[in-house]
């Protein structure tokens, strides 16, 4: 039985300290949870994804007060209600449309940084698993998200993406109709995507952030030398007052400061982009109410999905699906592909320097090629990529173990 | 170390208070969303043809979303309230040459509809038993007064609840009725 | 600095894949058409003047289907009746001097069908010359008001086809301000509304082989290009289509796309305004936190 004070003062400094720990609490979540000094800027994308997320959730609950999950009343309550009668209704919808595009980005920035410096592996693994749970869930939620306008890009990207589900030749038609609750997209189906954008998938969301900052605070943070820190040594060279000689600083406030700081920059560039140039983010065929008789003339995923999108396009249904499938999963097995031993930025890393920006140019190529319609030398160019995409991750393995201790 | 926290939580302060004044300006916006829509206010009127209703006969008509009660009263209602209760003459809207109750429908209470009761020629409310006269008027507490008088403006024949004319202007200088 | 290097390697990756999924890409997507400024080229300039006066002579014969409403001239059926007639409703041709190419409203008289590229114009040819087609428009264009608004505009150009719901606007008209009964909740007046609506779009869509769709949000739909391209010369970019040529001027145009923009993008101006201030905000608050920062990070170098 812990001792309790009877004479502290409710919600004296004491009487919570008693109760809840709090100086404890913020000495190893904050002012004595010890990050490398020789980080730089994308060490913040962290903060940058989790403040993203803010305002992802902020302006949600604003668009959820007169949005309508109702295959009659869902396009116009979006784009009129609350485009032009909510009071700043606009300001919430066009946040959130850039916020979730914009995000995908900062994702993509925060795991390449994570390749680069090979922060996913010896000891760090988890923090790498968790990480791509998480993408898993962001692709969840946009996916759905995207439903919820109920526009021709809403309706037929519902279309493609549950027949996914149908395997191919497994023809699991019955698994496609227990996804949308009918034999189409239709009035169950964009109920249950409502669910699934507003509440179960942001609630999984939240307990993986938790997890994977959990997942951070034993490992520590990498660096950018890929340096092995003697983190109690530097935290007790910091403590004593050798803040210039610790290789450490606190994350709060010497680390979050820098954060901040790059928060800043990040929001006046997302500002920007939500007030003059949305267009990216918020396509106009979705801007069609959806028609179950009319497919629109390109259909593509948004751009943060085309490479997965353009792995399966050149292919038959079934080899497609199973180069698709791979695609999804073959970044979680990074951390056990990745055979080498160093921790070290990739420029020191012999073949795997090469490996990494073929790997950045590959995806890249896909990207645009997965937008782009079918045809000719695109086919070609789409073809060639994927192949390359499953080369590399086979190569992986192989020039890993080959190379040599630093 | 020591001058170098003076700066230091100066630009803290700084921050935070400039963080605080964003912080403001999201709340505004956040206020602004919470309002009612513009359709919604648009809305909010009802031109009530006068001449359709029976002496003697209450109505319940609609106005923002509220029950409105409507009783043209009897020549023999106006004069009984003459010898014994002039005060309540006041709470009538004379459209042409009769005289009409005209309030919105919610006791002032707790916001239950009370019934009209033509027998006894008053209103009771279930609810916590508050009673008011045949221009309810309360009579019975617990409502702290009669039901309230919608905004009115008399047009010829018609009465638009919703608009401000000189006589409910006149109501609320009188304190017949209170804003709503 | 390595750490300004390694910005510029994020930003020109971004930018690259910017330009990948976005202006490059809708390049490749949509057919480029030049536009031709709704001078319409394909037309031959007119070799005669046109006289108001015989003109107004010669309107007579319009107003046995259209009405010329600024002149006190009612149209002789109503809309619906009109749709069951010809298919659609003939439009009111007060602001029509205002809003149509002289050339191209002449040569639409003499032949509207080959002029508005439709296979099937309910308008038979009305000039029997290039003089009197030219004095038809003199007269329109003498009585054409000085000044239209964008929602006039749109109404006599693409009205009678297309809606416009988040103005209320239907192809016969405003909805109305209807009541409904307070003991049943039934609104008889906005049924009996919604049913002639309902006629008259299915004898359009009869008429033109689908119903022209409602234009309230077209303009975040579809691209500026496309759309001046298309409003010129709709064959351009949808050949095969039964959307007429109408034929409006420059400025018509311009007219029925502020129209388009106040009904699909109201919210242009109050994101114009408020831009600047959330942006300057944010400046200051990166510079505020850069000087917090420093402060913080004295003596850790
Ligand atoms: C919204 C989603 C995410 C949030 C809020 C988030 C947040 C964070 C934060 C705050 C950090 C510590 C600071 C930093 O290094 O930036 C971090 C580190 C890390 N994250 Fe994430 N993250 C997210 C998604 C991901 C994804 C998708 C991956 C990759 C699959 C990932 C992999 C990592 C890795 C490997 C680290 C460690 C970096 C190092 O040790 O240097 N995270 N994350
Ligand atoms: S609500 Fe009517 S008496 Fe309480």
């Amino acid at each position: 039985m812990a001792h309790f004070d009877e004479n502290a003062r409710p919600f004296s400094h004491k009487w919570l300290n008693e109760r809840l720990a709090v100086d404890t609490l913020k000495r190893v979540l904050s002012t004595e949870y010890w990050i490398p000094k020789n980080i730089n800027f994308l060490w913040a994308m962290g903060m940058v994804l989790a403040a993203t997320f803010g305002l992802l959730l902020i302006s949600g609950i604003f668009l959820l007060m007169y949005y309508q999950p109702n295959t009659q009343l869902a396009f116009d309550s979006v784009n009129y209600t609350i485009m032009s009668e909510v009071g700043y209704g606009w300001l919430w919808r066009h946040i959130h449309g850039v916020g979730a595009s914009v995000v995908f980005l900062i994702i993509y920035i925060h795991m390449f940084t994570g390749i680069y410096y090979g922060s996913y592996k010896r000891g760090r693994e988890l923090i790498w698993l968790s990480g791509m749970l998480l993408f898993v869930l962001f692709s969840a939620e946009a996916f759905s998200g995207y439903m919820l306008p109920w526009g021709q890009m809403s309706y037929w990207a519902g279309m493609v993406i549950t027949n996914l589900f149908s395997m191919g030749g497994l023809h699991l038609n019955g698994l496609v109709e227990w996804i949308r609750g009918d034999y189409v997209p239709g009035q169950a189906f964009l109920n249950r995507f409502f669910m699934l954008h507003v509440l179960l998938v942001p609630l999984a969301i939240i307990g993986v952030i938790v997890l994977h900052f959990g997942t951070l605070r034993i490992p520590h943070v990498n660096n950018q030398d890929g340096e092995e820190i003697d983190f109690e040594e530097a935290a007790e060279l910091y403590k004593a007052g050798k803040v210039k000689e610790s290789k450490v600083i606190p994350f709060n406030p010497v680390f979050l400061s820098k954060d901040v700081f790059v928060m800043g920059v990040y929001f006046v560039i997302f500002f920007y982009l939500v007030f003059y140039h949305f267009e990216f983010a918020m396509d106009p065929v979705n801007f069609d109410p959806a028609d179950p008789l009319k497919t629109p003339t390109h259909i593509y995923p948004e751009w943060y999905f085309l490479w997965s999108y353009e792995v399966l396009r050149p292919f038959s249904t079934n080899i497609g699906l199973i180069a698709f499938a791979f695609a999804q999963v073959i970044f979680f097995l990074l951390p056990f592909l990745d055979r080498s031993p160093n921790v070290a930025p990739a420029s020191r890393r012999g073949l795997f320097k090469y490996w990494f920006w073929a790997l950045l140019i590959d995806m890249i190529i896909l990207t645009f090629m997965g937008k782009l319609p079918p045809e000719g030398i695109w086919s070609t160019i789409g073809l060639v990529a994927a192949l390359t995409f499953f080369g590399l991750w086979i190569a992986l393995p192989i020039i890993t173990s080959k190379e040599k201790k630093l | 170390m020591a001058n170098n926290n003076g700066r230091r939580d100066f630009m803290g302060k700084a921050l935070g208070g400039f963080t605080a004044l964003g912080g403001l300006g999201a709340l505004y916006a956040m206020k602004r969303t919470w309002d009612p829509l513009p359709s919604v206010k648009a809305a909010g009127f009802t031109t009530l043809n006068m001449k359709e209703y029976k002496e003697g006969q209450l109505v319940t008509e609609k106005w923002r979303g509220k029950p409105i009660f409507v009783l043209k009263q009897t020549p023999a209602t106006i004069e009984k309230l003459k010898k014994e209760k002039p005060d309540d003459l006041k709470r009538l809207i004379k459209v042409g040459d009769a005289h009409y109750t005209v309030c919105i429908g919610l006791c002032t209470h707790l916001g239950c509809i009370p019934g009209f009761r033509p027998e006894e020629q008053d209103f009771l409310c279930a609810c916590h038993g508050g009673m008011y006269d045949i221009t309810a008027q309360v009579t019975k507490a617990p409502p702290p007064r009669g039901l309230d008088i919608p905004p009115f403006r008399i047009d010829g024949e018609k009465l638009v609840l919703g608009e401000e004319g000189p006589e409910y202007k006149k109501m609320l200088e009188d304190g017949i009725t209170m804003p709503v | 600095m390595k750490e300004l290097k390694i910005l510029g390697v994020v930003v020109v990756f971004t930018l690259i894949l910017y330009w990948g999924v976005e202006p490059f890409a809708h390049s490749q997507m949509h057919k480029h058409v030049e536009g031709h400024d709704f001078k319409y080229p394909d037309l031959p300039a007119l070799k005669v003047k046109g006289n108001a006066e015989n003109g107004k002579a010669l309107v007579a014969a319009c107003v046995g289907c259209h009405s010329i409403k600024s002149q006190g001239m009612a149209a002789p059926m109503d809309a619906v009746t009109s749709a069951q007639t010809y298919g659609v409703n003939p439009p009111d041709l007060s602001n029509m001097g205002a809003l149509l190419d002289e050339k191209f409203f002449a040569h639409f008289l003499l032949d509207p069908a080959k002029v508005t590229k439709s296979k099937h114009f309910a308008m038979p040819p009305s000039a029997g010359s290039e003089q009197d087609a030219a004095d038809i428009v003199a007269y329109f264009k003498s009585i054409a008001p000085k000044e239209i608004s964008p929602k006039e505009a749109y109404e006599t150009a693409c009205g009678r086809c297309h809606a416009n719901r988040y103005d209320h606007w239907t192809q016969i008209g405003e909805v109305p301000k209807t009541k409904s009964n307070i003991k049943t909740g039934v609104d008889l007046d906005a049924l009996a509304f919604k049913k002639k609506v309902g006629i008259y779009e299915n004898k359009l869509a009869d008429y033109m082989g689908k119903l022209p769709p409602d234009l309230s949000i077209i303009i975040r739909a579809r691209s500026e290009q496309f759309l001046e391209t298309f409003v010129e010369d709709p064959q351009s970019q949808l050949p095969g289509t039964a959307m007429p040529r109408v034929g409006l001027t420059k400025e018509g145009y311009e007219k029925v796309k502020d129209y388009l923009e106040k009904t699909g993008d109201p919210s242009k101006p109050k994101r114009e305004e408020l831009g600047p201030w959330v942006i300057g905000y944010f400046i200051l608050f990166a510079f505020l936190a850069f000087l917090w920062k420093k402060s913080i990070w004295k003596g850790h170098h």
